[in-house]
């Protein structure tokens, strides 16, 4: 049900963005976040709940980095 | 760490049983399909919890949205997921094939373009979700009363996960540790579980849904568990998505909208403040979301309750996968793609 999906912001205009999930281009609201093109969101029911701002690997390069021995 | 020393450790494990409970339905599925079940040390258990906000619904929300799908000129919209649960006597399914009208949505934000080109029509939405999904119903009432649309109902099923954590750290002792819900994290931050880690003295630890976040999650709880000391501040291990404050935009669109108040959950019962509402300026909105209390008495086999607070295995009830499957489901536990029996029976 909480499923959401990154994808890449090619375009906004007011409260909605057409974000772009591996070559399909998606309308998305994105009034809970500050949309800028070329940023990732995270998308969930049609609308932008965060925006990512890390490489996936470089996120989990850090996180493994941070765990305590 | 690397990720072999992190599998190293948790396949070697070899302390006192630990129960891990994995509060996010997402999480579940991602746990079966990486087989990270085979890859730890059976010390460590994981249990799945209440985080699939489709199987803690009670059925007589699903009658109530049969009834508003039954009646002239509305349209009931609904997530998939929701379409097989059993109400009383029938599903919004079965209740489709006797006329009823019910449409899938993948997006609430639909509904306004359906109600502008349909102003005879009332569409009413079968809002369930948590925290993810409060706040996007919250922006639907916004755009529907800057547009003046005024046929749309929200029949709303949202709740708040920090009660029932809550409820579970004071019912259900056996819990050592909790992976918390990814994207219900999004919204409240990974500090919004500081109090109940602290005052229950379990380690909270927020997550992604990658193989490698579920691995590293485990890893810090189960580090955290053997190091014995007092729990402090929510080890946030899904930093490109979750903020130790949270979205604070979709908090606010949460408490423009909603109210708290009491809230059904199988399994748990009422929990006082876990249930949001739409507040009294918005009632022109409201379907009748409350009092929706009543759930329908399951076979006395079904044990879908228990296994929603992770007291029992899905495949410990007598009736996984011989009278409850997802073909033929009893308890929504089966129905529900995040739900902990359904998952487990695809991948048995």
């Amino acid at each position: 049900m909480c499923i959401a999906m990154p994808g890449k912001i090619v375009a906004v205009e007011g409260n909605k963005a057409k974000v772009d999930f591996k070559g399909t281009l998606v309308d998305v609201h994105v009034g809970l976040i500050d949309a800028k093109v070329g940023d990732y969101a995270l998308v969930h029911a049609g609308c932008a709940i965060e925006v990512m701002e890390k490489e996936k690997a470089l996120e989990l390069m850090e996180i493994f980095e941070g765990l305590e021995e | 760490m690397n990720i072999q020393e992190v599998i190293r450790y948790l396949k070697e494990y070899n302390g006192p049983e630990l129960r891990l409970m994995e509060v996010c339905g997402t999480h579940t599925a991602s746990i079966f399909k990486s087989g990270i079940r085979s890859m730890i040390s059976e010390k460590i258990r994981l249990i799945s919890g209440p985080g699939c906000p489709v199987c803690v619904t009670p059925t007589s929300y699903i009658d109530r949205c049969i009834d508003y799908a039954m009646k002239d000129n509305h349209v009931l919209l609904t997530f998939g997921d929701m379409i097989k649960v059993p109400g009383t006597s029938s599903s919004l399914a079965e209740a489709k094939g006797e006329g009823a009208r019910v449409e899938i949505m993948y997006s609430p934000f639909e509904a306004l373009e359906k109600a502008e080109k349909n102003p005879g029509v009332t569409y009413v939405l079968a809002a369930v979700g948590f925290e993810t999904t409060a706040p996007i119903y919250g922006l639907l009432i916004r755009e529907a009363l800057d547009r003046g649309i005024a046929n749309i109902r929200l029949v709303t099923a949202l709740k708040t996960v920090l009660p029932a954590l809550e409820w579970i750290c004071a019912n259900e002792k056996g819990i050592d540790g909790f992976i918390c819900p990814g994207h219900v994290s999004v919204i409240i931050g990974s500090d919004a579980y500081g109090e109940l880690a602290h005052r229950y003295q379990r380690p909270f630890a927020v997550a992604g849904f990658e193989p490698e976040h579920i691995l590293a999650v485990l890893y810090d709880l189960v580090h955290q568990i053997q190091m014995k000391k007092p729990v402090e501040d929510i080890h946030n291990l899904y930093t490109n998505a979750v903020r130790a404050e949270g979205n604070p935009k979709a908090a606010e669109v949460l408490h423009q909208y909603f109210e708290e108040g009491p809230a059904m959950w199988r399994g748990l019962g009422v929990i006082p403040g876990s249930g949001l509402y739409l507040k009294d300026e918005f009632a022109a909105f409201e379907g009748g979301s409350r009092g929706l209390e009543t759930d329908r008495e399951l076979p006395p086999e079904c044990r879908c309750g228990e296994v929603i607070v992770g007291r029992i295995d899905p495949d410990q009830c007598p009736m996984f996968g011989t009278g409850c499957t997802p073909t033929n489901p009893y308890g929504p536990c089966m129905v529900s793609a995040e739900g902990a029996c359904g998952i487990w029976y695809r991948n048995r």
